[in-house]
Formats: structure tokens, C-alpha cells, sequence
């Protein structure tokens, strides 16, 4: 029997960190934003079927980078999650929380326990009924989760365009404003020049606090075009 | 559920597959089924232990369909609800009313109406009415055990058909067998009484104003004849409930409308009062 090299612990959790990160590096970034009227979501993806953000439930979306079936499996489960807590108990007990909590604790466990850890990064984020009770929590790919206040970014630049994100964003912004600056965020290069981004080339939703029961509401190539040539 | 101890989601929620949530339930948690949960023996009948609810009908209109429910519930010769609903969004698109054991049936309902969410969520888009006709004759079809001891609950489904771009009704029998309608249709125990009611007033070409009266005066000839359907309660402000589908979508009717409608058809059976209360 041959004898496997001794790796210690911290040289394997760094490995397999480095390996997760690099592939969630290798995505487009996802960028979400707290407005006065709800949460807005922005990402670039030309495809019309194979979305980055999704509806989990009545106030809770979803939003990912990162390897894309690994994510969609995620996010299914977070459906069946949410719909299987709603019927057994009420619709008002599926919380963006329990769903942060049961998707840190998957993410967690197979980064510990299964040869390769999912390289995907999250954000489960639910509207409240005014902007101080929005939630956003990020989940990373161990299991890590951060409750951020009010916007976030993933995927590959994050920290480069959560840094613009950061300077510009304040509470109380309106749609039209969240999303020129969601667009303009995700079109800034690393020298700064920023690139126009065409709505069809965008993925764009938001999760609408006005609506009544289902608030989230996906923005086609209209509602954007609309919504980025407002007030210039 | 074992998520209560906040542990990793179960294999069960990350197994590829089916966007059935109905199907998801049977293979994760069959207890909490609607057909599967009770494990009754004996042969005698048990519809005397549990509220029945009556009367739906539904017809076509020009611009989709209409569906309405008279409010009572009955146990036995007793009155066990004066509020309930019978007539519940199934999703944005269709409606779907409920006669038989009440209880089961409004459980029926809350699962259909997730079944599509559901699938609307995991698919990305709506199933077909067809489609939506066809899994309700499934879930129907899964009660058939408890149907056969007197705990029966039967719908009756309605909605716009987004491709054919018409309003279309489907009723079901006991054992999950599905039948289109053809304009306007009733079950229930009333229902036989508002079928001759809809066959006399009913035309094509309807508009929705002159669907929901006829949809109403249905229900009061049901009621008429009928004592577990209730008639239209104006000192209570208990009317029927009324939904509207069309391209536009499920709409409820609103109160205001169904007193205005409900007071028109007062007045006209009382401008002439025949002797026999036939009118």
C-alpha cells in the first residue's frame, strides 16, 4: 500500500480555498443593490434561460456566480427548501435566514468532507417592509456567511468593483439610480474607462417591496433601456 | 423536517429531477400528503363527520372565464360555515372552485396552487392550462381512498389558455378523471339546479358584466332549492365569491360589485313575484 504525503490541515483548507476561489474568479460579477422600493439585481448574461438571480419564494431572491450547476442545484433545493417550510408551517415563516443558514451549512460541509468544494458564491437576500429591514447575506464557498448592509458584490472583481460600489451607494437610492450605478459598476475596467453595456447583454431583477404577495420581477431589455436612460 | 436541527439540506433537496413539488413531497415527506395522511379503516361512510362545501359554477365569456361559490358550509342538516371560500386563485391564470369534504379539498387546493408555483419557479416558466388540467386530475386521483369512504372532494378548474388565447373549464370526477367543458358548468349539491339555471341564461359572445350575473342568478336558483347552498347574504354582507380570468389575469370580483349585482337581481325576481316562487 503506497503512503500518502502528510498534508496538514491548514495546507489542504488553503488548497481547496484557492481552487474555489479561482473558479468563482473566473465568472462575471453580480452586483445586488437596496433601493428606496425593494432590491435590485444586476449581472452581465446574454442568455434568457440560464439566470444568475432567481425567485426563491414570496420576498426572498437569489444570486449566484460561480460554476453554473452547481448553483442552479442550490437553487432548486432552496425552492424546495422554502416551499416545503411554507406548506408544513406558513408562508410567513420562510425566512431569508433559515435559507442562509441551511445553504452556509451545505456549502460548509462540502468543503470539509467531499473531494472538491463548490465553487460558487451567493447571496440569499429577502425585501422587507422598509429599507432597514432588507437582508442580503452572502454565502461563500465555505460556508462563511456575511450579513451585508445592503448591497454586495460577488464573482470575479468583487473587491475591485464592491470598492466603486462602496463610494457610491447610499440608502434611499431609486431604482433608476441603483441600476445606472449597478451597470456602471459592472462596466468599469481595471484602468478605470468605463464600457457601455448593452440591456440585452444584462440580466437584471428586482425584488419589488410594493408588490403584494410575489415580489420579485425580472426587468427585460425595456424595462432596462427605461430605467438607464432615466435623468440621464 | 431534520432541518429544524439546522444541518446541511438532504439529499433529497439536491437530487436532480422533477419540478413536481407534489413528487418532491411523496419522495421526502410522503406523511404530509393530502391523500397519504390519514390511514382510516372500516368500510362505513364518514361524510357525516367533516363540513361539506356546495356550489361552483363556471362559465365562458367573451374574454375568459367566470367562476363563482356560494359561501356555506354544511355538516349534516347543521350550517357549519357561513364564509367560506370556495373559489381560490390556482395561479395567475386559473381558478379553481372546490365542492365535497372541505377540509381535504381546501388542502387540495394549497397544494395545487404550490405545485405550480413551484414549477413556475424551478422551470422558469408557467405550465400549459392542459397542462395544469392534467396534474390537478393526478392530485384528485391520489384522494380516490378516502373518496370511497364519503370524504370526497371534487374541483372544478377554469382558466385563460395563454396559447389558444380562450377561457376553458375542467371539471373532474372521484377517480381523477378529467372532462373539458364545453361553456359553463356547476358541481356540488346545488349544482344540479344551477346547471338548468346556466343552460337558460347563458349565450355566447357574454360580456363579463352579463357573465357574473348569470354566474350569480345560478347560484340564487341553486339556493333556492338546495339547503346546503347559501344564497347571497345582504345583512350579513356575505355574497358568493366571484373571480374573473382573461388574458389580463384572476381578478376577484369586488364587494361593491356583487351587492350592486346582487341587488339587480333581487329587484327583477321581484318585479315578478310568481305565485309558486318560480321566478
Amino acid at each position: 500500500m503506497t503512503q500518502s504525503f502528510y498534508v496538514s490541515p491548514e495546507q489542504l483548507m488553503k488548497d481547496r480555498a484557492d481552487f474555489a476561489r479561482k473558479g468563482i474568479a473566473r465568472g462575471r460579477s453580480v452586483v445586488v443593490l437596496g433601493y428606496d422600493g425593494g432590491i435590485a439585481f444586476a449581472t452581465e448574461n446574454p442568455s434568457r434561460a440560464l439566470h444568475k438571480v432567481s425567485e426563491i419564494y414570496d420576498r426572498i431572491a437569489f444570486a449566484a456566480v460561480g460554476k453554473y450547476n452547481e448553483f442552479e442545484n442550490l437553487r432548486v433545493a432552496g425552492v424546495r427548501y422554502a416551499d416545503m417550510r411554507g406548506y408544513s408551517y406558513d408562508r410567513i415563516d420562510v425566512t431569508a435566514r433559515g435559507l442562509a443558514n441551511a445553504y452556509a451549512q451545505t456549502l460548509g460541509a462540502v468543503f470539509t468532507t467531499e473531494s472538491k468544494p463548490l465553487e460558487v458564491e451567493l447571496a440569499v437576500t429577502e425585501v422587507g417592509v422598509t429599507q432597514e429591514q432588507d437582508q442580503i447575506y452572502r454565502l461563500s464557498y465555505d460556508g462563511s456567511v456575511t450579513d451585508e448592509p445592503g448591497r454586495v458584490v460577488m464573482g470575479g472583481d468583487a473587491e475591485r468593483l464592491g470598492a466603486l460600489v462602496e463610494a457610491a451607494w447610499r440608502p434611499g437610492l431609486t431604482l433608476e439610480e441603483a441600476m445606472q450605478l449597478a451597470v456602471r459598476t459592472l462596466g468599469t475596467a481595471e484602468d478605470g474607462a468605463v464600457r457601455e453595456i448593452v440591456p440585452t447583454a444584462l440580466e437584471a431583477a428586482v425584488l419589488d417591496r410594493t408588490r403584494t404577495r410575489r415580489a420579485f420581477r425580472r426587468l427585460d431589455g425595456d424595462d432596462l433601456a427605461a430605467l438607464l436612460a432615466a435623468g440621464g | 423536517m431534520s432541518l429544524e436541527s439546522g444541518g446541511r439540506l438532504p439529499a433529497a433537496f439536491t437530487t436532480p429531477g422533477s419540478a413536481s413539488f407534489t413528487e418532491f413531497l411523496a419522495s421526502y415527506a410522503p406523511d404530509l400528503l393530502p391523500g397519504r395522511r390519514h390511514d382510516l379503516v372500516g368500510s362505513e361512510s364518514l361524510a357525516h363527520v367533516s363540513p361539506h362545501a356546495t356550489t361552483i359554477v363556471a362559465l365562458t365569456y367573451a374574454d375568459g372565464i367566470i367562476m363563482a361559490g356560494d359561501r356555506r358550509a354544511t355538516m349534516g342538516n347543521q350550517i357549519a360555515h357561513r364564509q367560506m371560500e370556495k373559489v381560490f386563485p390556482a395561479d395567475d391564470f386559473s381558478a379553481i372552485g372546490i365542492a365535497g369534504t372541505a377540509g381535504l379539498a381546501v388542502e387540495l387546493v394549497r397544494l395545487f396552487q404550490l405545485e405550480l408555483e413551484h414549477f413556475e419557479k424551478i422551470e422558469g416558466s408557467r405550465l400549459s392550462l392542459e397542462g395544469k388540467a392534467n396534474r390537478l386530475a393526478t392530485m384528485v386521483r391520489s384522494n380516490l381512498s378516502l373518496a370511497i369512504q364519503g370524504l370526497a372532494a371534487v374541483p372544478l378548474f377554469g382558466g385563460f389558455d395563454q396559447q389558444r388565447e380562450i377561457g376553458r373549464i375542467f371539471s373532474y370526477d372521484v377517480v381523477g378523471g378529467r372532462y373539458e367543458e364545453q361553456d359553463h358548468h356547476s358541481v356540488g349539491s346545488g349544482s344540479v339546479f344551477a346547471r338548468g339555471s346556466l343552460k337558460k341564461l347563458w349565450s355566447h359572445g357574454l360580456d363579463a358584466e352579463e357573465a357574473v350575473q348569470v354566474a350569480l342568478h345560478a347560484l340564487v336558483d341553486a339556493a333556492d332549492e338546495d339547503s346546503a347552498t347559501g344564497g347571497p347574504d345582504a345583512i350579513r354582507g356575505i355574497y358568493p365569491i366571484v373571480a374573473r380570468v382573461d388574458a389580463q389575469g384572476y381578478e376577484s370580483i369586488s364587494q361593491d360589485d356583487l351587492a350592486r349585482h346582487t341587488e339587480a337581481i333581487a329587484a327583477r325576481r321581484h318585479a315578478s313575484p310568481e305565485r309558486g316562487g318560480a321566478s
